[in-house]
């Protein structure tokens, strides 16, 4: 097991600096010059342009902009945005409100998605069983931001239980909405993917051992169907967490909250190429951990599976 | 079965919510009167704003939401009188010219002070205006210096600068110092209103990049907080001894990443002012809101430029262009397309600039079908009988564009079609590499209250705002003729001259004036005011007792 984490923490490497490589090559591709673009419809100041641009090093080759990114990067540094705020400063301002928004969903997620499913998957065939998968359907064919929409319309606009917009970020209360309707749609899958392993697995053998032992029912359905059922599952939200933080764009946009696909959606927007580099480069990390850490988990979830 | 029946209560719960709409909004605008109430001079106005692109220092104020802060913090030389344009002083007491209004001597008002407590001197502009101007410190306003003798000094167009001083600028004395132009400008004093001109105090020079972060002003607000991406707070200044003393206690500006976010924040009042009112709710706002909806003209135009460096438009009669113009819709289009959003321009200039004339244009920007056929043939047609308009994507320009292309097919029979381009950045990059195939969209907001602005800055030869190739060495001799008038009354009526020159040359089509719509919460007393850069005037701003 050390081995194997060992290697794959290994591997990380090539794909790190591919991923990388290929967003500072994609930005820069992007049309337009974001220096240029700070004098919008109004007269550009060609020397101080090109003053601005030799500071930040845009008038280099693209490969050797890249490699003295990568080179200040390893000592830790980010570069800065073109306002000249380092772009550390603007993630360590957005991560924790994103981080905070995901983990609420996340949360919200697999209390109602499992817990529904699981009653889905007890019943199967059953009335509930059918209400549960017409329910899911509505859910996945709505997009998220039409959800986002009609949440905060009935729930803010007119019925005021809640804020429509999310002023500071570390009360929960503010965040429970958008984080409600950034789990919807996830919720729905882990409902479908909880509902079939169970009704699946209901029927194997140990299910029937376990029952002519004369075992509790609440301890077979507890431990050993929920435990062999969720391996599917943890894979899923597991993935999830990547996507969640990455793919909140348009509910952070719908709730006003200050997070991470905020910064990118303006980043990319402004063609703000190190601010854009710097939150993927965290991203991909992210993304590349959590799978490590899934991975990690299924050992522990099924001790019959092993790492070479 | 279940499933329906959720379906059910989900679909039952919208129709209710609407109907719960409808019946609000009608409340709304019965229920409250904003004149009734008393003012409370130390409640705080919340506005909405986004994250400023750059750090606070006067000089780098490119975009509108960085420059809203700095005004409530810095107090200029001088300001206008919105409406008019006309000149009022704040912090100088007299800003005169010589006879031929190349030397320009300031006079400031004495004992005013920074929110730090150090004195506002002749010496605070002086080493402002070096130092803005100054190409190491990156202030993307400093072209604003040009006028001044030295600029060049301090800011070469290669290499590094030869000195950190401009020549033109000479302190007489704490309270006078006097600027030298490399030519005779007689409206000067006019561009001493805009941000970039504001004094610093000596903290300033020690650490400008934190002081970017924590500005120090001397104006009618104190600078209090910065929240990035959340909240910047302003307070009234009690020491405060211009003209326009705060009626407020302070403003929060808060961060909202949408229209939409800002407009449902302020139906439930949790925010005071938010600067333009959603798309989506265009149609609904007056009835949402009642009287507090806003709808107010501001100095600014929105026009399509031919690209005269193509072989299109290269040599181009005139009256091909006068025939496209008169071939546009603009009464419909700004009534029906843009929602009453526009107002149709008649001239060059727009109002509430010195030098507006009501229809300078006359018949050319009336909406005539036969007449533009006329003109058009009369001046050879179109060449290739089909034009683009270019413009971005990634604002709400499409539906507009295609309705004056559809006014210019359906009355001339000349093709025309949009041309977007993916982003503003990309836009700005085909005009200034003079890619742009036929038309593009221009739009211009005052920098100062003029005509010259609306001029000069866009169709002067040497203009860096002249990206269409356009030249007129008779335009280009009246123009500096304007400039070097003996009064500014003289430099308004030859400019007005100019612009007649214009009309027959057609460097633009005008197309409609802008008009700001939004709202105000009904914590607010009175109706807001607003300047011609259609922002609100902040210190006059009246916060109902509660």
């Amino acid at each position: 097991m050390g081995r194997y984490a060992a290697r794959r923490l290994l591997q990380m490497i090539p794909i790190f600096i591919g991923t990388t490589l290929l967003i500072f090559l994609m930005v820069h591709i992007l049309p337009g010059d974001p220096v240029r673009a700070i004098y919008g419809d109004k007269a550009p100041d060609p020397a101080q342009i090109a003053q601005i641009k030799r500071e930040y090093g845009f008038d280099k080759p693209v490969l050797e902009q890249y490699v003295h990114y990568m080179w200040n990067l390893l000592q830790g540094d980010f570069g800065k945005n073109l306002a000249g705020r380092p772009v550390t400063e603007l993630m360590s301002e957005a991560f924790p409100v994103t981080l905070r928004l995901t983990l609420l969903a996340i949360t919200i997620e697999i209390i109602i998605g499992v817990g529904l499913g699981a009653w889905a998957g007890l019943r199967a065939g059953k009335a509930a069983d059918t209400g549960v998968l017409v329910f899911t359907l509505t859910v996945i064919s709505i997009p998220v931001f039409v959800l986002g929409f009609i949440a905060r319309f009935i729930f803010a606009d007119e019925l005021g239980w809640l804020p429509p917009n999310v002023q500071d970020s570390t009360d929960f209360s503010q965040l429970f909405l958008p984080a409600f309707v950034l789990a919807m749609l996830s919720m729905a899958y882990v409902a479908r993917l909880t509902r079939t392993t169970f009704a699946e697995n209901l029927r194997a053998d140990y299910m029937r051992t376990a029952l002519a032992k004369g075992l509790p029912r609440r301890r077979i359905i507890g431990v050993h169907l929920l435990r062999n059922s969720l391996i599917p599952v943890v894979t899923f939200v597991g993935t999830d967490v990547g996507g969640f933080i990455g793919g909140a764009v348009i509910t952070e946009g719908i709730f006003n909250i200050q997070g991470v696909g905020n910064l990118l959606y303006r980043a990319i927007q402004t063609s703000e190429g190190s601010t854009v580099t710097g939150v993927v480069t965290v991203l991909v990390l992210v993304i590349l951990l959590i799978n490590l850490l899934i991975d990690l988990l299924y050992a522990v979830l099924d001790p019959r599976i092993r790492y070479a | 079965m279940r499933g329906a029946k959720s379906a059910k209560w989900v679909a039952g719960a919208i129709v209710v919510a609407l109907a719960a709409t409808a019946c609000g909004g009608g409340d709304d605008s019965a229920g409250d009167d904003m004149n009734k109430g008393k003012a409370d001079p130390n409640g705080i106005v919340t506005a909405q704003l986004s994250e400023p692109q750059n750090p606070l220092q006067p000089a780098n104020a490119k975009e509108s939401q960085g420059s809203r802060v700095l005004r409530t913090i810095f107090a200029g030389l001088v300001d206008y009188e919105p409406g008019t344009g006309k000149l009022e002083y704040v912090n100088a007491e007299s800003v005169t010219p010589n006879d031929d209004s190349s030397e320009w001597t300031v006079k400031l008002k004495p004992g005013w002070k920074f929110h730090d407590g150090t004195p506002v001197t002749a010496k605070s502009y002086v080493d402002s205006w070096n130092w803005s101007a100054n190409i190491k410190n990156n202030q993307t306003n400093s072209s604003w210096f040009s006028d001044i003798v030295g600029f060049e000094d301090v800011h070469p167009e290669k290499g590094d600068p030869k000195s950190d001083k401009m020549s033109g600028l000479k302190v007489v004395d704490d309270n006078t110092f006097t600027i030298k132009l490399t030519q005779p400008v007689s409206y000067f004093a006019y561009k001493l209103g805009y941000d970039v001109w504001a004094p610093l105090p000596e903290a300033f020079f020690k650490d400008p990049k934190a002081f970017g972060e924590k500005p120090v002003g001397n104006g009618p607000y104190k600078f209090v907080s910065w929240e990035h991406n959340k909240l910047i707070k302003v307070r009234k200044f009690a020491d405060y001894k211009g003209p326009n003393t705060a009626k407020n206690g302070g403003i929060d500006f808060k961060n909202y990443t949408t229209a939409d976010a800002a407009y449902s924040d302020l139906r439930s009042d949790n925010v005071d002012w938010i600067e333009q009112v959603p798309t989506t709710a265009l149609t609904s706002y007056k009835t949402d809101l009642g009287d507090r909806a806003i709808d107010e003209p501001y100095s600014a135009v929105q026009s399509i430029i031919p690209a005269f460096y193509t072989k299109q438009f290269k040599d181009i009669d005139p009256k091909v262009v006068q025939g496209l113009s008169m071939a546009i819709d603009r009464q419909t289009i700004t009534k029906t397309v843009l929602q009453g959003t526009r107002t149709p321009a008649d001239s060059y200039v727009a109002p509430g600039v010195l030098g507006y004339k009501k229809g300078a244009l006359g018949d050319i920007v009336k909406f005539d079908p036969a007449q533009a056929k006329k003109l058009i043939q009369e001046g050879g047609g179109v060449p290739g009988n089909k034009l683009s308009i270019q413009y971005n994507a990634d604002q709400d320009h499409k539906p507009w564009v295609d309705a004056v292309c559809n006014s210019i097919r359906k009355s001339t029979g000349v093709e025309c079609t949009g041309d977007p381009k993916p982003t503003f950045q990309a836009d700005l990059d085909a005009r200034d590499n003079e890619q742009v195939k036929s038309m593009y969209r221009g739009g211009w907001v005052l920098d100062y209250p003029v005509n010259s602005n609306f001029m000069r800055d866009l169709y002067g030869s040497a203009a860096a705002g002249n990206t269409s190739g356009y030249s007129n060495k008779e335009f280009d001799k009246l123009s500096s003729e304007a400039d070097k008038a003996s009064s500014i009354d003289e430099t308004v009526k030859l400019y007005q001259q100019a612009e007649q020159l214009l009309a027959k040359d057609m460097p633009a089509i005008p197309l409609w004036f802008y008009k700001v719509n939004s709202g105000q919460s009904k914590n607010i007393l009175g109706k807001i005011e607003y300047g011609q850069d259609g922002d609100p005037i902040f210190e006059s701003i009246q916060v109902k007792q509660k």
